[in-house]
């Protein structure tokens, strides 16, 4: 059996273990890798994401970093400027507001003002999402204030297999790219019915992932589902929400799921939705200035004509997330097959 | 028992405002020659009394006296001068520049020339300095950086090397150790400390020098940046370049009243110093003991240096509104070129002739390079990069939704 195919071997993965087997296959093919953050190093991370890697690499490469978002960036620029290709965690997506100046105003920026004379190559990794009661400082789904920002691109996986190889395509490219992990998903493809087991990644296709290197690409976004009825723009965790949703309302959705959010794959977006004259974006974050204001807007522009009916969208509300009222605020599969049957009317 | 009292708010003051001159006893200042230089292996701790205390090495007699004096050929002195002279004259004639509308703003950097050019001459090749707005001494103490480009960046003309992207003097220079200058304050400061720790993860030679103003250190950036320098003993030269004033705000408001900037890296189990600034000699000695600490794993230094901002912060202020106007000619450091100068002319190896020559010659190479680089445009006749060029560079490849705002706009 050839190297080659031994690196494409499949084997059942979590989220967890494809994310970490991504960071491995590039701290082994690239000097230039290091990985820190909070707890990371000896620990392996409050999620283990990294488990392993400390003892495999060195101190030098895998390490602990202060509790300090801004430093923790801050310091990955100066890296990135050196030469290297840092991959931060940051514990939490709601941790990330400190960091934020460093993200906005150098990461995104420094290939711009400096004209391509230093570059800032970061991977910022963050868990992002509810479903696990955490509460306000553990749930939050900040992908609008980086897609906003000119000179990030912004990527979320919904699966094992993907998050292994856009993780691998994000550490690799020369861009700054903020890396969310949907945090419900880390161990099964969750469908928003909390009350019911968890399925785990073993039993779902997309949990098969080759050990060795490969890549998804950025800007690419998968149909995750076909259908002719209705596209639903979904991503992360609300991929598998609006799958349960579909079935449940027995509409025949076709739900894409973006994969990278900017810059992102547009072609996809406008062939199904001019297939299926009909559309629902769906995201767990709150609504006003959210990003699917923004995905919205992109297919009345590319789409206005094929437009049967008007575009939904389903989000968590304007408030803060709760703790108790977790599943109220959530947006399940009742609150997205409501929407798919309004965009069926008419 | 006794009534208790009402608080009050302490809003700190400078002690001289318009109208009445300032006492600059706040500073505290140490006899040239009287602060001991310790050994480059002390400990942090050690080094309390120098963060508190001021390396001087020129005295009132213009001699270079005590333990900091710098083992230094007249050759390297003279280049320094030149180089101080230079940034000067330069800085007088960008200013000209900016009356006339050729640029849109400047920053002099005029009393704090020597802070920058002797420690550039006390690094070396390869290592990266993440500077301010006011660390143009670092590029013109160099000849490998044409006058002329520096100029089309002011004038963000047709040949701006940063194609018009970014204000007046927020030159980027990686090839002469100079990082792209933000514009956001501190945020250099922890990039610094990274690029440094990047330099001991690849097992490299080179270190890293960050800058900061005293008003800056009141940004979370400046305490990350020490806590991440002392954790990982990052091989960087922490520079706090305290000129006193921050726009109209006195450093009292960053921090300064009753303490030192320099006591903070000692709180961090930094080795810390205190320096004056308008000193070349000083600034050489004490960077030099920085950079070999951070050469040999020793970990980062801190550096306070001493000065006074004697311009306007930018060519939008007017400091008369808020300091005393004459301010600068009772600042009792002095000005760095004039205390350089007299102490070469002391030892006989510079004159008042020689002087000069070289101030006619600077403003003559400068007057020059300023004509060559209006022929490429200035930002009064609209001859400015492209505005197609604004699309590029924002990712590394131009994503689709760039190209069709590109179109939209018509270039």
């Amino acid at each position: 059996m050839s190297h080659a195919s031994d690196a494409l071997r499949k084997t059942p993965m979590t989220m967890i273990e494809a994310l970490r087997s991504a960071m491995d296959v590039m701290l082994a093919r690239d000097d230039n890798v290091i990985v820190y953050g909070q707890d990371v190093g000896y620990f392996g991370g409050v999620f283990r994401c990294t488990e392993g890697l400390q003892a495999k690499y060195g101190n030098s490469r895998v390490f602990d970093a202060p509790i300090s978002e801004g430093g923790i960036v801050g310091t990955a620029v100066g890296m990135g400027a050196y030469g290297l290709r840092p991959v931060v965690e940051l514990q939490f997506a709601d941790y990330m507001y400190p960091a934020y100046d460093q993200i906005v105003s150098e990461a995104a920026r420094l290939r711009y003002r400096s004209v391509g004379d230093f570059t800032a190559p970061l991977t910022i990794r963050m868990p992002c999402g509810g479903g696990i009661y955490g509460g306000q400082t553990h749930s939050q789904s900040p992908e609008a204030l980086f897609t906003h920002v000119a000179g990030l691109r912004t990527v979320m996986p919904s699966n094992p297999y993907d998050a292994k190889g856009l993780l691998i395509a994000s550490i690799e490219n020369d861009d700054p790219v903020i890396f969310l992990e949907p945090k419900r998903l880390y161990n099964g493809p969750f469908d928003g019915h909390h009350d019911k087991p968890l399925v785990p990644w073993s039993k779902h296709p997309m949990g098969e992932v080759p050990e060795g290197y490969y890549t998804v690409p950025l800007e690419s976004a998968a149909v995750y589902r076909a259908g002719a009825q209705v596209t639903v723009l979904a991503y992360g965790t609300m991929v598998f929400v609006s799958e349960a949703a579909a079935l449940e309302s027995s509409i025949d959705a076709e739900i894409i799921d973006l994969r990278s959010l900017w810059p992102l794959d547009l072609d996809t977006i406008v062939a199904s939705v001019k297939k299926t004259g009909r559309c629902v974006v769906v995201h767990e974050a709150t609504r006003t200035g959210g990003f699917g204001g923004e995905l919205a807007a992109l297919v009345q522009e590319h789409c206005f004509y094929h437009l049967e009916t008007p575009i939904e969208r389903v989000t968590g509300w304007d408030t803060p997330y709760p703790h108790a009222q977790e599943w109220a605020y959530f947006p399940g599969p009742a609150r997205v097959a409501a929407a798919l049957r309004r965009a069926m009317e008419a | 028992m006794s009534r208790s009292e009402h608080l009050r708010l302490h809003v700190p003051e400078p002690s001289g405002r318009p109208g009445h001159a300032t006492d600059f006893s706040y500073l505290h200042l140490s006899p040239a020659g009287a602060v001991r230089r310790p050994p480059v292996n002390t400990a942090a701790a050690a080094t309390a009394d120098l963060a508190r205390s001021l390396v001087r090495v020129l005295d009132d007699d213009d001699k270079a006296i005590g333990p900091w004096a710098p083992q230094l050929e007249a050759d390297a002195l003279r280049r320094g001068l030149r180089a101080m002279m230079k940034t000067r004259i330069f800085d007088a004639r960008m200013l000209l520049a900016q009356r006339q509308k050729k640029i849109s703003f400047y920053m002099q950097c005029l009393g704090e020339e020597a802070i920058a050019i002797a420690q550039a001459m006390a690094l070396e090749p390869g290592d990266m300095c993440f500077p301010t707005y006011r660390q143009q001494g670092l590029l013109l103490s160099r000849d490998d950086i044409p006058l002329v480009e520096l100029m089309c960046q002011l004038m963000s003309n047709e040949i701006d090397p940063i194609k018009g992207r970014q204000l007046p003097v927020m030159y980027s220079y990686k090839r002469a150790g100079f990082f792209s200058v933000s514009g956001n304050l501190a945020t250099q400061f922890v990039q610094a400390v990274g690029w440094g720790m990047a330099s001991a993860i690849k097992g490299d030679t080179k270190i890293a020098s960050g800058w900061i103003g005293d008003g800056a250190t009141a940004e979370a950036d400046f305490h990350t940046a020490l806590t991440f320098a002392h954790v990982y003993r990052a091989p960087v030269i922490l520079n706090v370049v305290n000129n006193q004033w921050a726009i109209s705000t006195f450093q009292a408001i960053a921090g300064g009243e009753g303490t030192t900037f320099a006591g903070r890296g000692v709180g961090c189990g930094i080795a810390s110093l205190r320096v004056d600034g308008n000193d070349f000699l000083a600034v050489y000695a004490a960077s030099r003991w920085a950079a070999e600490r951070a050469r040999k794993n020793l970990g980062p230094t801190l550096i306070e240096w001493v000065t006074y901002r004697a311009g306007a912060h930018s060519t939008s202020d007017d400091p008369s509104k808020y300091r005393p106007a004459d301010d600068y000619s009772r600042f009792p450091l002095g000005d760095p070129i004039a205390r350089l100068k007299q102490h070469l002319v002391a030892i006989g190896a510079w004159s008042d002739d020689e002087h000069e020559r070289v101030e006619k010659a600077l403003e003559a190479e400068i007057g020059a390079a300023m004509k060559e680089a209006e022929r490429h445009g200035t930002l009064a006749d609209g001859r400015v990069p492209s505005a197609a060029s604004m699309f590029e560079d924002v990712y590394k490849d131009m994503p689709e939704h760039l190209r069709r705002q590109r179109q939209q706009l018509g270039v």
